[in-house]
């Protein structure tokens, strides 16, 4: 399907307009069944008993599910595995799924699930972190032996020495909130055991891999017993990985024992009660500068609620720490950074995975430096920030791509008109209603994985006969439009036209494990395989093509959909070589594997090179705040980020546009307000993510310098661009009131 | 009770009538274009048109379409399978991520486009006002009606 605008070419724009893209939900198989999932009123409690057998006779029921019914092991996790797929001998937070009923009509699922009982011993909840941590403290998980999941520490240089050479101090506290996805689509699953034996899974979920991990362990089943099909989403933001697979599990486990499809589709209350957030964070922050604003020391302790399981809170808050002093240079650090098991909701992996609160921490911090030190708050980042060949507070030399901290700076200060926009901000002070203010905020972030995990990915270019082209790799799309990219890139290297090329619809049992789609690594990782996978394609054409124009191999080019010797611009088609190739059996089909490069980590002293590779972005924003209601609108918007190479660049834009928003969302207005351990904001209403009219005119400015350590150049984009707006904003509703907010979502309060 | 449903008249059993649209159409009719994402009218991912203005179906019943003219996006297109104008400056413009709010952001569009053909950028905000994105931010999709407009005048 070429677009009339090629920059915007997207696989699967046609069908998602058109309404004929198939969702999970708009999945149906004959005889299907539903399943909706049973909670309890209970946050943290000992189950003496659950009741299922009036809801087991009700209208339409099936079967009702509990962990009695588990063939395979019930608790499963990335990490440490104690998530509950099913509520077995404790409830461990108010999201707990004790039963999942499966009847004829997701109506008669839903209203049988208000007759199961739950009979419990209630426990105290302990509900926050801090009182957790404490010594004596009561153990959430007995068998874990204690509520602090994990720590992270920096030890570097001094601290001491630095502060005591620092002319000013500054010690503050900041707190950030829960935050949900709020993916448009709730969780969805969707599992049909074929006549072979295998139980195909249809779902809403972000890590099709860790999804057939998650299922096999429940039912107790081999990997190959169980396909995962790619399906589109409904957006995700790192929001669909356990949960979303443990949705799955529980249905492909209703499947499985009542031998027909079920299908469950979670209603929005379900999705945002039970599945995994954003780790709030509490952060004490001391910084020492000297006079001239030159950083001397930091000393910070992190603490992040890590709700009810472990999820992935140890990569997260591993993040948080690597990044803890942001973008600049800071030769004496103490960092300590624990992540603590709480009954509050579960939290696990959003967009930016512990970046989103650090940066709001530091870029705060960094203006109230400045006010300080009576710098500019542009002029004392200049000082400290990152440039070539400096060294990272985990003595990590950047020397392997080009520092882009500064470039990125000085677009938005041009673009946004900074410098003047500052001296109008109005500091508290007004002759009208309105207070005017500026703020810009600026982070690096390291690429992929980083020294968290496991960092590889695969691709297969599999050429037909005809010349046209299936591309798979074990990148999913969570609506991004990664697929589209894989394709841009594999056209790009093959130099073949766009139309002759499609992206698999992909399956678990195809492609090894390409690892999950976090981390704005799917570019980077599935792209490098793509870039990969072709090489190999290219290198078995050249011979042919070689013998037919009867030059070297190494003339050889491939553009226009052909083979072309570059010396005497002779040229073949690449059909005709395909053609060849398959009389001559030697099969233009290749699989890529892109390994990402190496990176080290000191656990002792939180020293290292923590990520192969690094991005750079800066965000300004402009607003005023109303002086008697303190409602704050939002003017305009300004983002520079260094994409590496941009693949597609409406997509990267859409990538900018998108993550400003959230971030929008997560400085201004979204919060769950829990009470006592349960979620009071259940549905939009009252959680409230940005609207059209809550958002301003955004520009967004792509930066490119291609990575030289990413096969495709490309670097990551997804997240850079949600991990900046809260600090501007916190920035500039400082520059506009004359008022710092610590705590987000900031929220105005008159004097 | 009768229906045009994509300028298609439809006889729907009158038994029928109490029974809730956005079911019916996605799960009897296999339009599945309307999504039900929150089921309270909060996000507009069920939006559908009713005599060319939107309407929320996440709780209407099939009732509340008698004898009316409804646009489901599955409607939109050529009926030789080509976009609409304004189907294709979503694409054009990269108003399209993961596409689970686009039916009812098109459609709400499509509505106001017929009623005000050149609307500034802040009157595409307000009538886009019900429809949510957590995807785009907005700003595509109103670069894509902004785009469309200039062709809607000629209607």
């Amino acid at each position: 399907m070429s677009a009339k605008n090629p920059e915007a070419w997207r696989n699967d724009a046609y069908a998602k307009v058109t309404g004929k893209a198939k969702y999970t939900d708009d999945i149906k198989f004959p005889y299907m069944l539903h399943a909706t999932p049973v909670y309890s009123d209970y946050i943290h409690a000992k189950i003496i008993n659950i009741d299922i057998s009036t809801a087991s006779k009700a209208e339409g029921v099936v079967r009702v599910l509990t962990a009695k019914d588990v063939p395979g092991t019930n608790k499963f996790g990335q990490i440490i595995k104690d998530f509950q797929i099913f509520a077995e001998d404790k409830i461990f937070y108010n999201g707990d799924v004790v039963a999942l009923i499966v009847a004829e009509t997701r109506k008669n699922a839903i209203d049988a699930a208000g007759l199961v009982k739950v009979d419990a011993e209630e426990m105290p909840a302990i509900l926050d972190p801090e009182d957790a941590m404490k010594e004596g403290e009561k153990i959430i998980h007995e068998d874990y032996g204690t509520n602090i999941i994990n720590e992270h520490k920096i030890r570097r240089g001094d601290t001491e020495k630095g502060f005591s050479e620092s002319d000013i101090i500054i010690e503050k506290d900041f707190s950030t909130q829960f935050v949900e996805h709020a993916y448009m689509e709730p969780e969805a699953a969707v599992c049909n055991p074929r006549h072979d034996g295998v139980i195909e899974v249809y779902g809403s979920m972000q890590h099709p891999f860790s999804t057939r991990r998650f299922v096999c362990a429940l039912l107790g089943a081999k990997l190959s017993d169980v396909e995962i099909i790619g399906t589109p989403m409904g957006g995700g933001f790192g929001g669909k990985d356990d949960t979303a697979a443990i949705v799955c599990a529980r249905t492909a486990l209703a499947a499985k024992l009542t031998g027909k499809p079920v299908k469950t589709m979670y209603k929005r209350e379900w999705s945002i009660r039970e599945s995994y957030k954003r780790h709030p964070y509490k952060v004490h922050y001391k910084m020492g500068l000297t006079k001239d604003g030159y950083i001397k020391a930091v000393k910070c302790k992190i603490i992040a609620d890590g709700g009810a399981y472990c999820s992935v809170t140890p990569w997260v808050t591993w993040r948080s720490t690597v990044q803890c002093c942001g973008p600049y240079v800071v030769e004496n650090v103490h960092c300590d950074t624990y992540g603590v098991y709480t009954n509050n909701v579960v939290t696990g992996a959003m967009r930016g995975f512990g970046s989103p609160q650090m940066n709001f921490v530091i870029e705060s911090m960094m203006d109230i430096a400045a006010g300080k030190t009576g710098l500019h708050p542009v002029e004392i980042r200049r000082r400290n920030m990152v440039r070539q060949n400096s060294i990272t507070i985990t003595g990590q030399r950047l020397d392997n791509h080009k520092v882009a901290m500064e470039e990125v700076l000085e677009a938005v200060l041009k673009e946004f008109r900074y410098e003047d926009k500052l001296l109008k901000s109005s500091r508290g002070v007004s002759d009208s209603d309105e207070l005017y203010g500026v703020g810009l905020a600026m982070s690096y972030r390291g690429m992929s994985l980083g020294a968290e995990g496991v960092d590889f990915c695969s691709a297969v270019i599999n050429v037909q006969a005809d010349g046209s082209i299936l591309v798979e790799t074990g990148i999913h799309d969570n609506g991004q439009g990664s697929e589209s990219a894989m394709c841009l890139l594999a056209s790009e290297q093959l130099g073949i036209s766009i139309d002759k090329i499609r992206y698999r619809r992909p399956s678990t049992s195809v492609i090894p494990d390409g690892g999950t789609t976090v981390a704005s690594r799917g570019t980077v990782m599935g792209g490098g395989a793509v870039v990969l996978a072709s090489e190999k394609i290219r290198k078995k054409m050249k011979p042919f093509a070689a013998k037919k124009l009867g030059c070297g191999e190494d003339t050889i080019i491939f553009r226009n959909d052909m083979l072309t010797d570059a010396t005497t611009n002779k040229s073949v088609k690449f059909d005709e070589i395909i053609e060849e190739m398959y009389s001559s059996q030697m099969y233009p089909h290749a699989m890529g594997i892109f390994k990402a490069p190496k990176v080290t980590w000191n656990e002792e002293n939180g020293q290292g090179n923590a990520y192969f590779s690094w991005t750079y972005g800066c965000q300004a924003i402009e607003l005023t705040v109303n002086k008697t209601t303190g409602k704050v609108k939002l003017l305009n918007a300004v983002a520079a980020h260094d994409t590496g190479k941009s693949v597609n660049r409406v997509m990267t834009e859409g990538q900018f546009y998108g993550g400003m928003a959230m971030g929008i969302g997560y400085g201004l207005l979204e919060s769950l307000n829990q009470k006592d351990g349960k979620i009071k904001s259940l549905n939009f209403n009252t959680y409230r993510i940005p609207r059209s009219t809550d958002m301003p005119e955004m520009k967004a400015i792509i930066v490119e310098n291609a990575d030289p350590n990413s096969p495709s150049g490309a670097k990551g984009i997804g997240e850079p661009t949600n991990e900046l707006m809260a600090p501007a904003i916190a920035n500039a509703i400082f520059n506009a009131t004359g008022k710092r907010y610590f705590k987000l979502p900031v929220k105005i309060t008159n004097k | 009770m009768k229906a045009i449903i994509n300028k298609k008249e439809i006889t729907i059993p009158d038994e029928l009538r109490d029974n809730r649209l956005v079911e019916y159409l996605r799960d009897v009719l296999d339009l599945t274009g309307a999504k039900n994402a929150c089921d309270m009218g909060a996000c507009g991912a069920c939006a559908i048109l009713i005599n060319d203005k939107p309407a929320k179906i996440c709780h209407s019943l099939i009732r509340d379409v008698e004898n009316a003219e409804v646009l489901t996006i599955e409607g939109m297109a050529n009926p030789d399978g080509t976009l609409h104008l304004l189907q294709q400056a979503f694409v054009d413009y990269g108003a399209i991520q993961c596409g689970f709010c686009t039916p009812g952001m098109v459609l709400t569009a499509h509505a106001l486009l017929l009623e005000n053909p050149k609307p500034t950028r802040n009157q595409i905000r307000k009538a886009l006002q019900g429809n949510l994105c957590r995807c785009t931010g907005y700003q595509q999709i109103i670069d894509a009606i902004e785009a469309a407009s200039v062709n809607y005048s000629q209607y």
